[in-house]
């Protein structure tokens, strides 16, 4: 049984790097206990694949495979909302930052022709000239 | 023109922002160009033609670009107007001056410059008709008598710049803008101006299929509003 022992392998896997905090966002610990029991409930159904359909059958679907799949959708769409929710809370970060640190630090135009903003004092920001 | 801040938001536009820039200190004293992460040297460019740059490390697109520019102006300078510009020499800078004189005459919070009373110089059939479409939709939710609603050219007051916050992805920040106009208490004039589409400012500009995308980011906006 090469398969089971790939998989179990791979599920033992998984488990430590839960364990050791190495995926990222699942420091909360509800989250992570989510993902170990996900990891137990795996390894059994490897080890037993007809316990699958037993359950399958209480909950009104005829083969345990199908079970299976159903719970991997559901966790499979959870996982990509909560992905999406995290990039787009991530891009609203980066750009309010990247707007703060552009107005933080405007680039003075060199030589020529002065242009000087009037008022506002911007002492110790990058500029190519010298202002009194 | 010293209370006069002109805003050029700039993404890659390396072959013409120095142009643009010149002839707006011609006739203006201060210009600023947001540079919107450009990769091929517009901001070294800009800032050696006169213009005091502002750097976005990352692409944000042109919405969060002039809102910068609009921080900028309220929090460095006592400006109280502020001109939007587009960097790739679309606009004449005499349409700009004139839109700035009728501002201050009548007290104008919102100048915005209509190519379909002025004049667009080759525009293609296509993006015309796309145009008068997003026009005839904006009049719908706007409340605006407007007969362009996508022309870089504005003018706007400090009062504006404090009352109009543009936070609409990608370029739907356009239609935002004109919707905050009526809600914000800001009077508003159109002004004739010209539109020159060159081969340079076809081929870099907006897409006409990307129209598309502003309806739906517009959409979305307005069912979350709803809500």
């Amino acid at each position: 049984m090469i398969i089971k022992i790939l998989l179990i392998a791979a599920a033992i896997g998984v488990a430590v790097l839960l364990l050791q905090e190495k995926v990222p966002g699942q420091r909360e610990a509800s989250r992570r206990a989510a993902g170990l029991l996900l990891v137990v409930v795996g390894i059994v159904a490897v080890l037993w694949p007809q316990l699958t359909t037993t359950v399958a059958n209480a909950v009104g679907v005829g083969r345990g495979t199908d079970l299976v799949l159903y719970l991997f959708v559901m966790v499979f769409a959870y996982s990509a909302l909560v992905t999406a929710q995290r990039i787009h809370r991530l891009q609203h970060d980066i750009t309010v930052l990247t707007r703060e640190l552009a107005l933080s630090r405007p680039t003075q135009p060199r030589g020529g022709e002065a242009s000087l903003p009037p008022g506002g004092s911007r002492a110790g920001e990058p500029t190519t000239r010298e202002q009194s | 023109m010293e209370d006069v801040c002109v805003i050029v938001p700039v993404y890659n536009e390396a072959s013409t922002v120095a142009v643009t820039v010149s002839d707006l200190l011609r006739r203006f004293h201060h210009v600023v160009c947001v540079d919107d992460g450009s990769d091929d040297g517009s901001a070294d460019l800009a800032n050696a033609a006169g213009a005091t740059v502002v750097r976005h490390a990352v692409n944000l697109g042109q919405g969060a670009a002039l809102r910068t520019g609009f921080d900028y102006v309220l929090r460095h300078t006592t400006a109280s107007y502020a001109v939007t510009f587009d960097a790739d020499g679309q606009h004449l800078v005499d349409d700009a001056h004139r839109m700035l004189e009728r501002a201050r005459l009548g007290g104008t919070d919102v100048m915005l410059a209509s190519r379909f009373t002025g004049c667009a110089r080759q525009m293609p059939l296509s993006r015309e008709l796309i145009l008068r479409a997003a026009v005839r939709l904006t009049r719908a939710t706007s409340r605006l008598e407007v007969t362009d609603t996508h022309n870089g050219l504005r003018v706007l007051s400090r009062r504006a710049l404090e009352r109009i916050d543009l936070r609409m992805p990608r370029m739907a920040y356009a239609s935002e803008l004109l919707d905050a106009i009526v809600p914000a208490g800001l009077t508003y004039l159109e002004e004739p101006a010209t539109v020159i589409y060159t081969a340079y400012s076809r081929s870099k500009g907006q897409k006409n299929s990307n129209a598309f995308n502003i309806i739906f980011d517009l959409a979305v906006n307005r069912l979350r509003a709803a809500r």
